[in-house]
């Protein structure tokens, strides 16, 4: 097999320049302080993480704010809010008033975030009971359980969520079990239920491993303590460990939310084309049209809608306790 | 506790699991099937399997997979545990400069990072293909090796480095025999969720490579459209034993070692 490394000339004497200077750096602390000054044993991080990372974020608000010819423009934006725009300005203004004023990107927008939202708050309802059960010393689980909600993120997501076709589908299993016992066959496939399905599949264990994190590193004696001031096992849940288990919470919900609105691959496989979520419609946009100005502010929409619910679960989690991953 | 109360527990954790184990049950059993029909089963065979050893498209892919979980794993471990060494060592302001810096690509979704750096591709006109990928592979798994690196260099006693200089250890002799031991864990801990993360990534693969260049994630994916063979269910099924074994493995030699 050939991969292709063809690099133009200037990338490598960027990264050569880039090595030049860490390795002159380095030489000269090693001078001054007879040894390796430790602050720079981050510099090629740092120079990995501009050009990486702060750069390659940089180009999105760029090809955001500009046209094709690399002009300053906000037309990007005003695409989103009206989609139809484009097509008003090729037909002219007289037949402006016969096309409808679309909204189809915002309707897309709405619809993946109340998804997401729906697949949140289902993995919360599912996942919090089975992070207090699993964290229950009394059940004597210990850290097996946590393997074995660890052990199906192995097997590739794709496929997985392929699985679930072969379940779902009208000749498929669930149906073929409801015939047997004498029912009619259900529609599953290429609803938004099914897309529900899928995420909250994919999705559950990262709801369930913080709160888990936070249940179990509680102080055991603080419930006993609530049980001995005259708390019922009811009172010391809802006053004591729920409350002391919010970081978790917290960074599950970031963590199912997030992805959430952005999947593509579940949509298109369990909802066949006939739902449209947010990250479907950016990779169309890049991908299809190849209208990566259009495809860029559309990015650059989700980026902000997701730094801004961001910072706002920040606020309720300040220290960022549940920020813990593993 | 009541048993009632236990067994409703068990019972319920039970039901999640059952949620969580039924794709992958039924993806094992297709990988058996000897039709190719998702639905009907129609005896069972080693035919997949076989063909899978055939399929040259397989084959690649696995083998890209695989290079790239390992060259990213090996080179964003080593960045990695310096930056988080670095890091730690800078003062407070810059220190959290760097740390926000480090959590931004986690709070961005897989999507505009796979995006952002398409863009950057097309931007330096750098053809789309195995280094590419490799590069953004590498870019992902970094912060997560920082951060799994860091809590346990926080952990550790400040004073043990010091005395290593007092009796007489050069800073670079402190630094292999004091501070890379301390973290140790933290180092391998970020060296497998790197592999793990690289193996199964999909979206920024996605956008980061060229058709020609596929990971068995791309693959599945470009399958999906005509009709996926039941020689990925047997692929994903022997990397899954594989996978299983590798942890029991690991499991024992832990445990052997406590």
């Amino acid at each position: 097999m050939r991969y292709n490394v063809s690099l133009p000339w200037w990338a490598y004497a960027v990264m050569g320049l880039g090595l030049a200077v860490f390795i002159g750096l380095v030489g000269l602390s090693i001078r001054r302080n007879h040894g390796i000054k430790r602050s720079l044993f981050s510099a090629p991080y740092t120079m990995w993480m501009i050009l990486f990372t702060i750069l390659p974020c940089i180009l999105i608000a760029y090809y955001a704010f500009t046209d094709t010819a690399g002009n300053f423009t906000l037309d990007n934006f005003r695409t989103f809010w009206d989609s139809n725009s484009e097509m008003k300005k090729l037909v002219g203004e007289e037949y402006a008033a016969s096309i409808p004023r679309g909204t189809v990107n915002v309707d897309t927008l709405v619809y993946s975030l109340w998804m997401a939202f729906l697949c949140t708050v289902i993995s919360l309802l599912l996942g919090y009971p089975a992070a207090l059960f699993m964290a229950d010393r009394q059940m004597k689980l210990g850290a097996s359980i946590v393997v074995l909600f660890v052990i199906p993120m192995w097997m590739n997501f794709l496929l997985r969520t392929i699985a679930w076709m072969s379940l779902l589908e009208d000749n498929g299993l669930i149906n073929m079990m409801l015939n047997a016992m004498g029912f009619k066959s259900v529609r599953l496939m290429y609803n938004s239920g099914a897309v529900l399905l899928g995420m909250v599949y994919n999705y559950l264990p990262f709801m369930v491993f913080p709160i888990y994190t936070s249940l179990s590193k509680q102080n055991p004696s603080l419930h006993e303590a609530a049980a001995d001031l005259g708390c019922s096992p009811m009172q010391t849940l809802t006053k004591v460990t729920m409350p002391l288990s919010l970081p978790g919470v917290i960074s599950g919900i970031t963590m199912v939310f997030m992805p959430s609105v952005t999947t593509f691959f579940i949509p298109r496989v369990l909802g066949g084309g006939n739902t449209m979520m947010f990250g479907d419609l950016i990779e169309s946009k890049f991908l299809t049209e190849g209208n990566w100005n259009g495809g860029s502010a559309l990015s650059l929409i989700m980026m902000l809608l997701i730094l801004i619910s961001l910072s706002i679960l920040r606020k309720a989690d300040p220290n960022g306790e549940g920020s813990g991953i593993v | 506790m009541s048993k009632i109360s236990r067994f409703f527990k068990r019972f319920y954790l039970g039901f999640i699991l059952v949620f969580l184990y039924v794709p992958i049950i039924v993806l094992i059993v297709q990988s058996f099937n000897a039709g190719k029909s998702r639905a009907k089963w129609e005896g069972f065979s080693f035919h997949w399997y076989q063909e899978l050893f055939k399929s040259v498209s397989i084959m690649n892919a696995l083998q890209v997979t695989i290079t790239v979980a390992v060259i990213a794993m090996i080179v964003s471990t080593i960045l990695g545990t310096l930056a988080a060494i670095g890091i730690y060592s800078m003062k407070k302001r810059q220190q959290s400069i760097m740390m926000t810096l480090t959590n931004l690509p986690n709070t961005m979704p897989d999507i505009v990072t796979g995006i952002s750096l398409m863009l950057l591709f097309i931007f330096t006109k750098v053809d789309r293909g195995y280094f590419t990928m490799l590069l953004a592979h590498i870019t992902f798994d970094t912060p997560y090796v920082i951060l799994s690196v860091m809590p346990k260099l926080k952990q550790m006693n400040k004073h043990t480095y010091e005395a290593a200089l007092d009796l007489g250890a050069t800073p670079g002799y402190a630094l292999l025999h004091v501070l890379i031991p301390e973290c140790r864990q933290g180092i391998v801990t970020g060296a497998m969720l790197a592999f793990t993360l690289s193996l199964d990534d999909f979206t920024i693969s996605y956008f980061t490579t060229s058709p020609l260049v596929q990971n068995l994630s791309t693959l599945i994916y470009s399958a999906t459209r005509r009709g996926i063979e039941p020689t990925l269910n047997a692929l994903s099924a022997l990397m899954f034993i594989a996978l299983l074994v590798l942890l029991l493995i690991v499991n024992r030699r832990t445990k052997e070692s406590d």
